[in-house]
């Protein structure tokens, strides 16, 4: 079966100032139907901005090459009309902060509503009954008196909880959530994380969850991305990628947590700092800060490569690594 | 209690309470008393709203406590204009979340750090000065030159902490210092607070919601719940054989890194609103333990070295769940 998202050496450049900057290279992914896939890395190797060209939401100028194609339709290209079939209906998307996602002044019934009367033609009636079994699903208490409250009367993860209610409202077969936890305090993350594995399983969702935070990464998905500089370095099931990482990247990114050893205090970060968007060294772009790297490293990207049972890491070197407990 | 000990911050019973025209008293700090001693790292871990920021505050002097008292080396922190602020107060410092917002935008990082420095250090080696700060944060001497823009989020961290050593502090209160930061610089960051600890000898409150990072690097770990300590204790003990319901539940909920994807667990109901807390017990209405006695505010019991206000510690009243927890 095809998978319900398939994105194929998609490469994004963006406009900028100083002239075009290549933010996004070769980021080949897939999403099946049901799956929870993460896709995980630091600030501005691309992960946002992946979601952002799923959806067409990318700035004027920019400049997209490669494919993405959902559900057989190839999205890169369509024209406006062809984006709003898709947004909503096919892929929906959670934001980080629900607070800037919701309409402070309109009350949740209003913003849930008018979606769905704008987008699957409902009249009121039916839009309200299909809203009170929307927060019910959400698992909102009392969704008749939550319609009528406004977003600021909700906590950060009740509003995040309707961020996503919304979200769902066309029955959207993708959700793409970004960082959609990243705001909320541990205790309501979890109950987050168990909504969306909830949803999935309950009614074939699939969820492309993208976060900083590998231990969120393990706890949810089954197959993972490790982004950096703008390239997937490392893509597989999630478990392996985490306790038995091939790539210097992920390892070291694993060896900079907290490991829960009580080292005194001495976290092994990662020397250097990642490049600026668009500013990746040639060659590997992790090569500068690797602890393993040789001189070919600086000359040509390398590719993705089969790793294992459905694993691919893009790295040459390919070094025994410790992995941290 | 000895007087000629070394300077340690102390709270005994303190209270904070915020005001607002037409709305209820809110206790955001409801009786806390806490030590913190030199070469000491005290973790304070708990949820948004927990009142530790308030506790922070009161800590540097920057608020008042409306009841208790905060003392450092033996005086009162009270609050004062920044002119009358006395020598021991200045040994007091404060590193912020948002390195953004802590440095002023359009002053040079050298003005800045000069800034604090003592009045006794004159002429060049003041200049002098500026440089070993920026030599003990591991950032170039250059760095004197430019202003705040330049730098990226780690590094802006690590200037807001030589801008925090300049006054020579010998206590230092971190609220959240990291959370803003990605993985690799984060770890920099802690490694660079927690070596200024050990080498310096000083003291320091290390706020944080990220329980992992807190076991890390925490000697002494509190956690707050609802303006109250619920548990405090040798980070290694808490962690291994935690007292409090709302302790596991906290560290229930921290994802892990697993060779399978594991939720984690979930704590039932949400935080209530401070200005309508539960009576008794704060936690009483989310406990899964909650029994007849918690109607009744528990003691904080000392426990040799650790201390936790729950009733299930009373062994006389409920043996066998204290010992499943």
């Amino acid at each position: 079966m095809a998978p319900l998202l398939d994105v194929d050496s998609l490469a994004v450049t963006l406009p900028s100032p100083r002239g075009p900057l290549p933010i996004l290279h070769d980021v080949s992914l897939t999403v099946d139907e049901g799956e929870l896939v993460g896709i995980a890395g630091e600030s501005g190797c691309g992960k946002s901005l992946t979601a952002q060209t799923l959806l067409g939401l990318l700035p004027p100028g920019a400049a997209v090459t490669g494919s993405a194609r959902y559900a057989g339709t190839e999205l890169l290209g369509l024209d406006p009309r062809g984006w709003q079939r898709v947004r909503g209906a096919g892929i929906a998307m959670v934001f980080q902060d629900p607070s800037a996602a919701l309409h402070p002044m309109l009350s949740v019934g209003r913003q849930l509503t008018e979606h769905m009367r704008v987008h699957l033609r409902m009249d009121r009636r039916a839009a309200v009954r299909r809203a009170v079994e929307l927060l019910d699903q959400v698992r909102i208490p009392d969704p008749e008196r939550a319609l009528r409250a406004y977003p600021h009367q909700f906590s950060g993860g009740m509003r995040q909880r309707v961020a996503i209610a919304i979200a769902l409202a066309a029955r959207p077969r993708l959700l793409i959530a970004d960082e959609p936890t990243t705001a909320l305090d541990v205790t309501v993350q979890a109950g987050i994380l168990a909504l969306l594995e909830r949803l999935r399983a309950e009614t074939g969702l699939a969820v492309a969850f993208i976060t900083h935070d590998l231990g969120v990464l393990s706890a949810l998905t089954t197959r993972g991305y490790i982004f950096y500089a703008g390239r997937v370095v490392e893509t597989g099931p999630t478990g392996a990628l985490l306790t038995a990482p091939t790539h210097p990247y992920t390892a070291a990114l694993l060896g900079a947590r907290p490991h829960g050893t009580q080292t005194g205090g001495t976290l092994r970060p990662i020397p250097g700092a990642p490049p600026a968007p668009g500013e990746a060294p040639p060659g590997c772009p992790f090569h500068p800060r690797c602890g393993y790297a040789e001189p070919s490293c600086g000359t040509a990207p390398p590719p993705l490569t089969p790793a294992g049972a459905d694993r691919s890491v893009a790295c040459v070197v390919r070094p025994h690594l410790e992995v941290a407990a | 209690m000895n007087t000629t000990a070394p300077a340690r911050l102390s709270f005994t019973d303190v209270e904070v309470e915020y005001r607002s025209r037409g709305r209820a008293r809110v206790r955001a700090v409801a009786g806390v008393s806490l030590e913190v001693s030199p070469g000491q790292i005290v973790g304070l871990v708990g949820e948004s709203g927990c009142g530790k920021s308030s506790l922070a505050r009161v800590a540097v002097g920057l608020s008042a406590p409306s009841a208790g008292t905060v003392r450092y080396a033996d005086r009162p922190v009270t609050p004062l204009g920044w002119r009358r602020r006395s020598g021991a107060e200045v040994a007091l410092q404060m590193v912020f979340q948002n390195p953004y917002a802590s440095l002023n935008p359009r002053r040079t990082i050298g003005s800045q750090l000069l800034d604090g420095v003592p009045a006794e250090v004159t002429g060049a080696a003041r200049r002098a000065r500026v440089h070993e700060l920026l030599e003990r944060v591991a950032m170039p001497a250059s760095a004197a030159q430019r202003y705040p823009h330049q730098f990226s989020g780690g590094q802006r961290q690590r200037l807001a902490i030589a801008r925090a050593l300049a006054p020579e502090p010998r206590m230092i209160i971190a609220d959240e210092p990291v959370t803003a930061l990605d993985a690799s610089s984060q770890a920099q960051v802690v490694n660079l607070l927690v070596g200024l600890v050990r080498d310096l000898d000083m003291g320091m409150l290390f706020i944080s919601h990220d329980l992992a990072l807190v076991h890390e690097i925490a000697d002494v770990t509190a956690v707050m719940y609802l303006g109250r300590i619920v548990e405090a204790a040798p980070t290694r003990e808490l962690w291994r054989e935690p007292r409090h319901p709302y302790t596991r539940a906290l560290i229930d909920a921290v994802p892990q890194i697993g060779p399978t994807a594991r939720l984690p667990a979930i704590l039932a109901g949400e935080v209530p609103d401070p200005a309508n807390a539960p009576t008794g017990c704060r936690f009483r209405p989310r406990c899964p333990h909650a029994f007849a006695p918690c109607g009744e505010q528990p003691p904080t019991v000392d426990l040799g070295g650790r201390s936790v206000a729950c009733w299930l510690t009373d062994s006389a009243a409920a043996p066998t769940v204290a010992r499943s927890l």
